[in-house]
């Protein structure tokens, strides 16, 4: 069982293998993640009751959760798979660290806005520099920003691949950083609702659908990842003769 | 030595570096990373009066006291153990209300009164619909 697993990971490496497996898998992530923010969506906001201080201002968390777990998400994502391509030369890890940084960079901009939007009516302020989780979830936006800036800047994929990648692992510091802020520091920003070990603090008709939106975004984050792959490892593999013969080119 | 070893060496010890580094700044930086003061801060003589800081804490109950014909309040704000009267004139957000969180920003007047320039509603983790929050006060009025 175990080599069995260990040869599909192998067979998973190889670029033609890993592009009909993704085209395969893709679909289902998206259909399954499109149905669980669907009914989420209709959950809390149609379903779940307004909440007893901030009415019906409080429904931005189910965008706004989603957005800020999967911006870490996203980060750890990228951050194991440039550690993987950098200490084991994998190309197919560098691909995925490539493809995962413009969506962890759309959910922590998506977390920053509505988590202003909301904190204007309700804090009375849009932002505050010296407020911890504020400021390092921007930092992790620049960290992304940053990633894909350093590799833009080499001709080389494979040097952009090992200088980006460095930066991509220094800069999971921040995740655990963003994450206990509002732990470790006082902060205007409420600590956490869910991820407590005690019972969470949030009713359960508000609590059932942000899980199924956060599951739901965790899959579309997956189908966005896969669908961005596909066209990183075409690109990547643009010269090879299996991409030549599959959009038909034999030139 | 095999060089995939000696990479995973290299970028082990660049993080290593880095988080070392960030700990140390952020320990270093303890208090001004804190975004407010405590009223048992303030109460214990840890504030400097000439500069303005944040004031954070609980609005407490029965303590608000608005002046007719301005825009002036008066309120109190306590962590349980010690409490500071507080003075603004200006509009407060809309979730300020007693027995909920509060940071102020200001400075500690000669008489030991808050001066704040700015009151911001920090508000807490507890999200409920408004009938469970009547029930929790029912049951614990009936306690």
């Amino acid at each position: 069982m175990w080599r069995l697993l260990v040869r599909w990971f192998h067979q998973l490496a190889s670029p033609p293998y890993f592009y009909r497996f993704a085209g395969r898998v893709a679909p289902w992530f998206g259909v399954v993640g499109g149905l669980l923010i669907v009914a989420g969506a209709y959950g809390g906001l149609a379903l779940a009751p307004a909440d007893y201080q901030q009415g019906d201002g409080f429904r931005i968390i189910y965008v706004h959760v989603p957005s800020a777990y999967l911006s870490m998400m996203a980060y750890v994502v990228m951050a194991s798979a440039a550690f993987v391509g950098f200490v084991w030369r994998i190309k197919l890890a560098h691909a995925v660290a490539v493809s995962a940084a413009p969506i962890g960079a759309s959910f922590t901009f998506l977390a920053l806005v509505t988590g202003m939007l909301w904190g204007k009516p309700m804090w009375g302020t849009y932002w505050q520099w010296a407020d911890a989780r504020l400021v390092s979830e921007l930092v992790l936006l620049f960290l992304y920003f940053g990633y894909m800036a350093l590799r833009a800047a080499f001709e080389e994929r494979d040097k952009a691949d090992r200088a980006s990648a460095l930066l991509a692992v220094v800069g999971v510091v921040n995740v655990p950083i963003i994450h206990y802020s509002v732990i470790w520091w006082s902060t205007l920003h409420q600590g956490p609702s869910i991820s407590k070990l005690d019972a969470p603090s949030i009713d359960a008709s508000m609590l059932v659908p942000l899980l199924l939106m956060i599951f739901g975004h965790t899959f579309l984050f997956v189908y966005v990842l896969f669908e961005r792959l596909k066209g990183e490892v075409l690109l990547r593999e643009r010269q090879a003769r299996w991409v030549r013969k599959l959009v038909g080119t034999t030139a | 030595m095999t060089p995939r070893r000696q990479r995973m060496i290299v970028i082990g010890l660049v993080l290593a570096g880095v988080a070392v580094a960030v700990l140390l700044a952020s320990a270093a930086f303890q208090e001004s990373v804190n975004y407010f003061r405590t009223p048992t801060q303030v109460a214990s003589g840890d504030v400097p009066a000439t500069r303005s800081i944040r004031l954070g804490g609980m609005v407490a109950d029965d303590s608000v006291a608005r002046d007719p014909g301005s825009l002036t309040v008066r309120f109190t704000v306590t962590d349980y153990a010690n409490n500071v009267d507080v003075v603004y004139t200006g509009v407060l957000p809309d979730l300020f209300r007693e027995g909920q969180g509060v940071v102020t920003r200001g400075r500690l007047g000669a008489d030991g009164v808050f001066e704040a320039e700015e009151v911001l509603a920090k508000h807490d983790e507890n999200y409920m619909p408004p009938e469970v929050k009547e029930a929790l006060a029912n049951a614990k009025k009936a306690q």
